[in-house]
């Protein structure tokens, strides 16, 4: 990707002296509290322009939302998203050898850069990915003469001539359709996927093996990781995230349970157990607990968009990674550093064990991540800001500015601070996208799409 | 934040001492902090067991979930062996008769319904939880999990059955891969068990073909069923 051709709005993300600000721009989906499970929204992806965004959720559909073309050049309205498509990707399924009912719900989309008219993603459930193809028709032929009004096909002796149809302009309809379906390559519940840069070949990881498809083929993958042991009870670690490398074809990284990273070279060998890179941080002892090694389990791994760096989501915190230092992460970003007193209530509630995801904004130069009350977090890396944001309906007139929240972590609680007790755990921002290329989010909570963009003077 | 029923004092203390938190402690505030770090741990330990036995209670459980929560539990053994703790626990549990592995799992799971609550009770006398944790763990003390109710019984020795599943990981029925929540899957699809059987040697071409013909009645039957 070269990154000189795109524009990158950032001027308006910090100014001296001020923290960055963020308006609302728009919500989506129901209202009620009553949360219906097959809305819960389980994955949110912009495509390479920025223009179509898409989420995944819970009942197996992805719904495709697109820029209104028409306020692009609007600074305020620029990220007015519209539905433009909504379609059933994934149907459950019962795998009758197992006796087990397959999830319907997509747990990751990824776009293909685009090649012509038509637009492509990848979406997959535990088991299965599938290719679709999205495209538009604007345009119907007219003019057939071998049929009657009402459709019937005329008796073929009775014409004597051959009208070519002409194409005459109809309402926009966009047209959904898989073009693949990748099945029975994973025992395993898939957690990841991952194009690559040669735009022929995608990867696909589960708890314990990765492979390797092309796009074309759907009868065949190669497998080049592979951890799970000879007896299954010497298994102590799993597969978490993996991606490929934004511009190099050959190298991949996966992420474990143990908050490790594995750099991987295709080149080197065709099965990739031996890693060329490995990642990890020496464990604080200070802070060693029972609870060390489920938070520092990695839950999403990124590269930078430059793909000098990569970025890591642990339980508590956000960690930058230079890719020729394996010793320990460059930059460390503590997320919500006052859960971690409170480790062992949420390993009881089970939150200890949410999946939270990380992303990157267009130019590298800041990182955002979800937490807990539908707060999410971002952090300026060049001008060591952060900021804590809400995405709530009562922050959601048209255009208002996000009002920075704190969370109070002892002592006497501040007017507009929370209090760690107050935290609604039941309230979790697992996953946000930042457009490529402007200053649009989209964060996700259960059942909400809320899009904020940055503010105009 | 805090579960009904949790008394937010002991919790705090004990989210302090299980969590490890650092600080220097006065001597004599050692010995009361190490017999609550004590009870706090056995409560984690407790609560790992039951989340493991819940886990395995779910038709498909989440590996990663399973292997950080098995982890916790061998750590929690290794500390408890390095102080001598275990030892106990085992040494008595090979005194005492243990129940049927059915009732210990049913009474495991029926002593509270709401785990958090368990966590949360006032320190129970320690005799009482080790009492519970004796009839948990299995005869061998050695193993780190209990003997947990398997969802699937084993098959019956049908020699069609066995000519069947051939491919099948015997271990699907190892208690301790059920208890460590990793069930090897079968290798292959329905539809490649077909055509592996297809392959045998003549001596089992009988039985194999016996056996395609009830894979077939299966897959039809299967249809009806799902309306396919």
């Amino acid at each position: 990707m070269n990154s000189a051709n795109h524009k990158i709005r950032t001027s308006n993300l910090s100014r001296p002296g001020g923290d960055m600000q963020w308006c609302f721009s728009q919500v989506k989906g129901a209202i009620d509290d009553d949360v219906a499970e097959a809305d819960i929204i389980s994955t949110v992806e912009f495509n390479h322009t920025g223009e179509l965004l898409a989420t995944g959720d819970k009942g197996g559909r992805v719904v495709i939302f697109q820029q209104e073309i028409d306020n692009k050049n609007v600074p305020q309205f620029r990220s007015e998203y519209n539905v433009y498509s909504t379609f059933q990707s994934h149907e459950p399924e019962f795998d009758y050898l197992k006796s087990l009912e397959i999830e319907e719900k997509i747990n990751k989309i990824r776009w293909l850069p685009q090649k012509n008219a038509a637009q492509f993603l990848l979406s997959t459930n535990d088991k299965t990915i599938k290719l679709w193809k999205i495209s538009e028709r604007d345009k119907r032929p007219e003019g057939y003469n071998l049929k009657e009004e009402d459709g019937r096909y005329r008796d073929p002796n009775t014409i004597t001539a051959l009208r070519v149809p002409v194409l005459i302009p109809m309402d926009l309809m966009v047209e959904a359709s898989p073009r693949r379906v990748f099945a029975n390559a994973h025992t395993y519940h898939i957690n990841s996927i991952s194009v690559n840069s040669d735009n022929e070949t995608y990867l696909s990881a589960d708890d314990l093996r990765v492979n390797l498809w092309n796009l074309e083929i759907t009868d065949r993958s190669f497998n080049i990781v592979d951890i799970k042991p000879a007896n299954m009870e010497e298994l102590t670690e799993v597969i978490t995230a993996a991606e490929f490398h934004p511009h190099q074809c050959n190298t991949f990284v996966y992420s474990s349970s143990k908050g490790t990273i594995r750099l991987c070279d295709m080149r080197v060998s065709a099965l990739c157990d031996k890693h060329s890179k490995l990642f990890e941080e020496p464990e604080n002892p200070s802070n060693r607990s029972f609870f060390s090694e489920i938070i520092s389990s990695i839950s999403d791994v990124k590269f930078s968009h430059n793909g000098r760096y990569m970025m890591t989501r642990d339980y508590l915190s956000v960690k930058i990674w230079d890719l020729n230092m394996e010793s320990r992460p460059v930059e460390t970003y503590q997320v919500h550093e006052y859960l971690r007193s409170k480790l062992c209530s949420l390993y009881e509630n089970d939150c200890i064990f949410d999946k939270f995801e990380c992303c990157w904004n267009g130019n590298d130069s800041v990182v955002m991540t979800g937490s807990y009350n539908n707060f999410f977090r971002m952090f300026d890396r060049g001008h060591r800001r952060d900021a804590t944001l809400e995405a709530s309906r009562e922050n959601s007139k048209p255009l208002q500015v996000l009002k920075p929240r704190k969370v109070c972590t002892g002592g006497k609680r501040k007017k507009d601070e929370i209090s760690v007790d107050s935290l609604d755990f039941n309230k979790k921002i697992l996953h946000t996208a930042w457009h490529p290329q402007d200053n649009i989010i989209a964060v996700a909570t259960t059942n909400n799409l809320y899009i904020f963009q940055d503010k105009v003077n | 934040m805090f579960p009904k029923g949790t008394k937010r004092k002991f919790s705090d203390a004990g989210e302090e001492a299980v969590g490890g938190g650092g600080g220097d402690q006065g001597p004599s505030a050692a010995s009361s902090s190490s017999s609550s770090a004590a009870a706090a741990r056995q409560s984690l330990l407790d609560m790992s067991l039951i989340k493991l036995q819940l886990c395995h209670m779910l038709v498909e459980p989440n590996l990663c979930r399973s292997v950080l929560i098995a982890n916790t539990v061998r750590q929690i053994q290794e500390e408890m062996t390095q102080d001598g703790t275990w030892q106990i626990m085992t040494q008595a549990l090979a005194a005492a008769q243990c129940p049927a592995d059915r009732l210990v799992a049913t009474e495991v799971l029926c002593r509270q319904t709401d785990p958090a609550a368990q966590a949360g009770q006032s320190p129970k006398p320690f005799s009482e939880a080790e009492q519970d944790h004796l009839r948990a763990d299995s005869r061998t003390g050695e193993q780190v999990f209990g003997t947990f109710e398997i969802k699937h019984p084993a098959p019956p020795p049908d020699p069609a059955l066995d000519e069947l599943f051939s491919d099948v990981d015997p271990s699907y029925y190892d208690l301790d891969t059920v208890l460590t929540g990793m069930q090897s899957a079968p290798k292959m699809g329905p539809y490649d068990l077909l055509e592996s059987l297809s392959s045998h040697g003549p001596t089992a071409l009988s039985s194999s073909s016996s056996c395609r013909s009830d894979l077939n009645e299966l897959d039809h039957i299967m249809e009806i069923i799902v309306g396919s």
